[in-house]
């Protein structure tokens, strides 16, 4: 059982979830974030008429759990909804987790992801 | 000049003015969150290049002599308009310049809920330019521009002498922008996610309610004077208004359990649009008429519309269009002798609702069609187009286009 969690572009989330969701992934969640990575999160904004920088960016940070199996059909399919092969296209960062438990019937395990 | 309506009618100007930054607000609440600053954005800035347009030479083609169908250039950049009103004089003929100035300046604002979220921008301040001059200003001078030369010969636009009642800009403000947003919405295609997502609810109350206001000085500020015509345009605009939201909300309630603010505000600015042309012509009870049948056609056209291929995305023809219609015929209807000098049709005057109708075809036939010819030609000039790219349009055109957004958290420094 697997946690995925993808930092990507903001205006890709709806390619991402119309992937995820071909790719068989059954729930996920995502927020708005603001941060930095290698780039600095340098952001060019429009001032008063001048440009001015800021040290972060806003990206969107997706979270799905999902059976080991599926693996690398859901990479792929954030990977390839989210590359624009710029600089600041994110990074996608997986980790074992140890159960998932469905709250309404106290089921555990794979069926309850 | 008469102090009391001078004071009025700076009142009313300023009230005018208003209206487009609550415009600003009703669609940019309407729009999603990342294309509400490009929205604000529209309006705004018509109010910065359509006021340089009418002292330079929007004014003179509006309300020159000219002829029937256009006015002339005897008043460029204001020439030949007194600083000092002349002996019988109401208000002083810079005021009069100001308060026309800000319908000029709301009418192609108007427009921009049609093209919402996708239009370039560039583009979009040329058009403010263009549009003006040759639509604006044309059908203005058809109802409104009224003129004696030296020799006594009155030289009228021609829908001024054929009787038309348009009080305060039915068919030149609204009637012309709804048939105008037909042809952008055409002309600038689909966005590639359609539908409404209103990102702030709030602000869209927020503007009717601005808008609202500014229509006491759209519509009373019309009679040109504080007098009885004021005072009637004024309750009768607050009393459509009314009628046309709890209309709109009860049908709303009816056909879905619940009754929404976006709903019952959109309900609001319908009933304002219909009252418009009938301000100086209807009572309480004919305005109580108007604001429902607002609300309740209004309400039908905006679900008609929605199941055509026409992405006008915040249904300013349904509204501006359809209700401006409405209430230029019902205008003809409900017209009451004794408050505009016209029978209405429920005073046995058919006639008067056959004049309406022609001032309603020939605004829709010249506004579309000029419309349309312009848009077409600027989406074919290199460097300009209609179309943000499809990169801008996912990012969002508050980024894209302005380099700014609505709401961030902050940096780390």
């Amino acid at each position: 059982m697997l946690k995925i969690e993808a930092i990507f572009r903001p205006e890709r989330v709806g390619a991402v979830t119309d992937s995820l969701l071909v790719a068989g992934v059954t729930g996920f969640h995502y927020q708005n974030v603001t941060g930095q990575g290698q780039q600095k999160g340098v952001e060019v904004v429009t001032g008063r008429g001048g440009q001015t920088t800021r040290s972060a960016s806003s990206k969107t940070l997706l979270v799905t759990v999902v059976s080991n199996d599926k693996k690398d059909a859901v990479i792929e399919a954030i990977v390839s909804a989210s590359r624009t092969g710029e600089i600041g296209d994110g990074k996608i960062f997986v980790s074992e987790i140890a159960d998932t438990i469905r709250v309404r019937t106290g089921e555990s395990g794979d069926s309850a992801i | 000049m008469d102090s009391g309506h001078t004071s009025w009618m700076l009142i009313a100007t300023a009230l005018v003015f208003f209206m487009t930054p609550g415009l600003a607000f009703f669609y940019g609440g309407l729009v999603r969150a990342k294309n509400i600053i490009n929205t604000v954005m529209m309006s705004f800035m018509s109010i910065a290049i359509v006021s340089i347009v009418w002292v330079l030479w929007g004014y003179s083609l509006a309300f020159g002599t000219g002829n029937a169908f256009i006015g002339d250039f005897s008043h460029i950049g204001l020439s030949g308009i007194s600083f000092a009103s002349a002996e019988g004089d109401d208000i002083p003929p810079l005021l009069f310049v100001a308060f026309q100035m800000m319908f000029a300046v709301i009418t192609p604002a108007l427009i921009t809920g049609a093209f919402a979220e996708r239009f370039k921008f560039s583009t979009y301040l040329i058009f403010l330019v263009i549009w003006s001059t040759l639509v604006y200003a044309p059908i203005t001078h058809w109802v409104w521009a009224s003129n004696v030369l030296a020799d006594g010969t009155e030289v009228n636009g021609w829908l001024w002498d054929l009787g038309a009642l348009d009080f305060a800009g039915g068919t030149v403000i609204h009637i012309n922008a709804g048939i105008a947003a037909v042809a952008a919405a055409l002309l600038v295609g689909k966005r590639r996610n359609p539908g409404i997502q209103p990102n702030n609810v709030p602000y869209v109350v927020l503007g009717a309610a601005i808008l609202w206001l500014g229509w006491f000085g759209f519509n009373a500020g019309s009679a040109l004077a504080a007098n009885d015509s004021a005072a009637n345009a004024f309750l009768v605009t607050s009393l459509a208004a009314s009628t046309a939201a709890l209309t709109w909300g009860v049908i709303s309630h009816l056909k879905t359990g619940k009754m929404g603010a976006v709903g019952v505000a959109t309900g609001a600015v319908a009933g304002l649009v219909a009252i418009t042309p009938a301000a100086g012509a209807v009572n309480a009870v004919g305005s109580l008429a108007i604001g429902f049948g607002a609300g309740l056609i209004c309400f039908f056209a905006v679900e008609l519309l929605h199941k055509t291929n026409m992405d006008d995305a915040l249904d300013v023809f349904a509204v501006h269009g359809i209700g401006g219609i409405w209430g230029a015929i019902a205008t003809g209807i409900f017209a009451l002798e004794a408050i505009s000098g016209t029978q209405g049709l429920i005073e046995g005057n058919v006639k008067q609702v056959g004049i309406q109708a022609v001032a309603v075809i020939a605004t829709v036939a010249y506004s579309g069609i000029v419309s349309l010819i312009i848009l077409f030609i600027l989406d074919k000039i290199p460097g300009l187009g209609l179309r943000s790219s499809e990169s801008d349009e996912d990012i969002g055109l508050d980024l894209a286009e302005h380099g700014e957004q609505s709401a961030v958290q902050d940096g780390a420094n």
